[in-house]
């Protein structure tokens, strides 16, 4: 779904970008991603980038860590300013 | 509705899973069940309905506890925080049994983050569940610049919404007219049709939705495949859920929290790391230096030795003459009835209460969620992932009780790899108060050699385990709450019963431990030992016979080992090779008991018999290059 050239490994956002998911991993994964809110097509924000490759994204007032081996396996497109 | 119950029944009789059985003893009262996300305040709505009448459980097969009191014509249980009703880990089998056992939900809901909680609540509705909502956080709303429409959300919903603020009490009279108005919510219509000939097959509605959205378990119990709807009720859910929100809830002034940003500050290493030092540090002033050595100090020398265990020896030899081995076993130098009971109530007691109340402020706080965050990429190198930290760090206090909350842990490889690193590599406080204390006699040269020996070492055995082990570590996926400052209340509660649960499963193997020291002695086995290794301490680790005894009494408590060593004239390189071996070598008896009830015989017998190897080993190569 919405493969584009701006799709990337959510651990390869940086900082502050605003971010749409374009997959999660399948199985009990998914189903944890959907029941905290991340699935395909929505939005959310990179809150921090650690070194290494931790990724905490926000969505409103949530903030969700995920791990780097994780954040590998999900696929985000960077959004522009306008579709924040 | 009498009928509806009998048949209700009748049919928990027909499909009763074995593990069902403690929910029998009430089988008269209505069952009220607490569900709620992870920290929404559940505890306090608990604690409020139920007062001081509670009992506290095991829930059969798993290392999960189950919390039930009583409150008018119910009996209340709490559960696990979860964040929806499935089968992925303990936790949620607990609570989904519990759930599905319930005649009542009270869902506690956390109202500032809605889109989380009601994912929950939502599947307990669909769930045909009669459920009340409590709000909670209502005063929090406000500061958050947020504003929620009650009246709305009540009707989306289509169940009573009560707001609360826990902390405060603000709202508990509603509770009980709440509960008189629990009711069925409204349930999309979508899956009706297959959900009403899966309950035709399982007779009750939760557990029909459970089948369908491809619970294993439940779907075994009833002896039906399950079915494999789950991403798309999921996702149907989640979209239905965010369409409540954006209904209910109006930003009015999203500005920057204060906490928010501490909360960040925490996650960033830049930043993060001197929060941890500082932490650390006064914790250390908290536990390592008020508690380990003022208060024990006074209760184990004042209260254990001087009074305690003489009374007791005056008594037992009234009984039993003093100069038979009876005697000795009981209340000699390692007497079972002596040792065990000073050591468990006058040293270990205070000291893992200490650690409990700093583990139990980091936590309530939001810091240990960030803390993990911070450290997982670090953690991943030794196979874990961050939220390993909590039993690392919980060792620094006792070894015993951070060996417990490996359960924690994912996957049985974590399990394994956060044990072995405890029981080889971290000083408990018993010992590291000894530790500093010799170390900071012998110098910079002699800290640095042991710093980084310890820290090889640690990196060493994770990164090797890691390699070897079988299987892959589970990946950190973690909601961080919002940074709060802790309720005292509550993390008294949490304290006593967690320190409750930690001595109610030490001590019977403390006891068991001690025994077989005792015997040890009586039988001269214990000398033997002592000259068994006396080659080893003057050959390879280079330090006098004398040292040997200070190993094996190491065996028995892990500062014994490192105290026997401030009476022998050691230079300061000496020191650091003794330091260093007992810091590696075995854990006391009773975190060894823990360890091999919690990781099984085999797994806890070659970490002990590799902490002989380790702790010899790197003592002497240490040795042959230092001395």
């Amino acid at each position: 779904m919405l493969k584009s050239k701006n799709t990337i490994p959510l651990n390869s956002a940086t900082t502050g970008q605003h971010l749409r998911i374009a997959s999660v991993p399948h199985g009990t994964l998914k189903a944890q991603f959907v029941r905290l809110g991340i699935h395909e097509g929505e939005k959310v924000k990179c809150l921090e980038r650690l070194p290494g490759g931790t990724i905490v994204v926000q969505k409103n007032r949530q903030q969700i860590a995920i791990g780097h081996q994780l954040a590998k396996q999900i696929m985000v497109v960077v959004l522009g300013d306008k579709e924040k | 509705m009498e009928e509806n119950k009998s048949e209700n029944l009748n049919h928990f009789e027909k499909h009763r899973h074995p593990d069902l059985s403690f929910f029998e003893k009430d089988i008269n009262k209505s069952k009220l069940v607490l569900v709620g996300n992870p920290n929404v305040g559940k505890s306090l709505v608990f604690n409020e309905l139920s007062g001081m009448n509670v009992e506290v459980s095991n829930y059969p097969g798993t290392t999960v506890e189950i919390i039930k009191g009583y409150y008018l014509n119910y009996v209340v249980y709490d559960t696990p925080g979860v964040y929806g009703v499935s089968s992925f880990n303990d936790e949620e089998i607990v609570a989904r049994d519990e759930i599905l056992g319930a005649d009542i939900i009270l869902n506690i809901v956390d109202a500032t983050h809605l889109e989380r909680d009601l994912f929950l609540t939502q599947q307990l509705i669909d769930m045909g569940k009669k459920i009340v909502v409590l709000l909670n956080f209502m005063d929090d709303v406000k500061r958050h610049g947020i504003e929620v429409d009650l009246g709305k959300l009540s009707q989306f919903l289509g169940v009573e919404v009560i707001p609360i603020v826990a902390v405060k009490k603000v709202g508990f009279d509603e509770i009980a007219q709440g509960i008189e108005n629990a009711r069925e919510g409204v349930q999309r219509e979508g899956r009706h049709s297959s959900l009403h000939s899966m309950l035709k097959m399982v007779g009750s509605q939760a557990e029909a939705l459970m089948i369908l959205e491809g619970d294993e378990f439940i779907a075994k119990r009833h002896g039906v495949p399950p079915g494999n709807a789950r991403d798309e009720i999921y996702i149907e859910r989640r979209n239905r859920v965010n369409y409540i929100v954006n209904q209910v809830v109006v930003d009015v002034s999203p500005k920057k929290r204060y906490s928010e940003l501490i909360g960040r500050w925490a996650i960033r290493p830049l930043t993060g790391i001197p929060m941890l030092a500082l932490a650390l540090f006064l914790a250390y002033l908290f536990v390592g230096k008020f508690v380990a050595q003022d208060v024990v100090n006074f209760t184990e020398q004042q209260i254990g030795k001087a009074h305690w265990e003489p009374w007791l020896r005056e008594v037992i030899s009234r009984i039993i003459p003093v100069s038979s081995w009876w005697n000795a076993l009981l209340v000699g130098d390692f007497g079972i009835i002596t040792m065990t009971t000073t050591y468990l109530i006058f040293l270990l007691l205070p000291l893992v209460t200490a650690f409990y109340i700093a583990l139990s402020l980091m936590e309530d706080s939001g810091y240990l969620p960030r803390l993990a965050t911070m450290v997982d990429r670090t953690l991943s190198v030794l196979g874990l992932n961050g939220r390993a930290v909590i039993p690392l760090i919980l060792g620094f206090g006792c070894v015993t009780s951070a060996t417990i909350t490996t359960r924690l842990l994912g996957t049985e490889r974590e399990k394994t790899i956060a044990t072995a690193l405890l029981q080889f590599v971290i000083p408990c406080s018993a010992q590291l108060a000894v530790i500093a204390a010799l170390l900071a006699g012998a110098g910079m040269l002699p800290m640095l050699v042991y710093t980084i020996t310890i820290l090889a070492v640690l990196i060493a055995i994770g990164t090797i385990l890691n390699k070897f082990l079988k299987g892959e570590s589970a990946p950190l996926l973690l909601d961080l709450p919002p940074m709060r400052i802790p309720r005292l209340e509550n993390v008294i509660r949490k304290t006593i019963y967690r320190t409750y649960n930690f001595m109610k499963e030490a001590s019977g193997w403390f006891f068991v431990g001690a025994l077989a020291v005792g015997i040890a002695q009586i039988t001269g086995f214990l000398v033997y030992l002592e000259q068994l290794l006396i080659p080893l301490t003057t050959h390879w680790l280079q330090l006098p016979a004398d040292a040997s005894i200070a190993f094996i009494m190491g065996v028995v408590r892990r500062d014994f080992g490192a105290a026997g060593l401030y009476h022998m004239v050691l230079t300061p390189m000496q020191i650091t090779v003794a330091l260093i071996t007992i810091t590696l070598f075995v854990p006391c008896i009773a975190s060894l008991m823990v360890m091999m009830k919690e990781r099984g015989l085999k797994e806890g017998m070659i970490i002990w018999i590799g902490t002989w190897v380790v702790a010899f080993f790197i003592g002497g190569l240490v040795s042959h290059i230092v001395i």
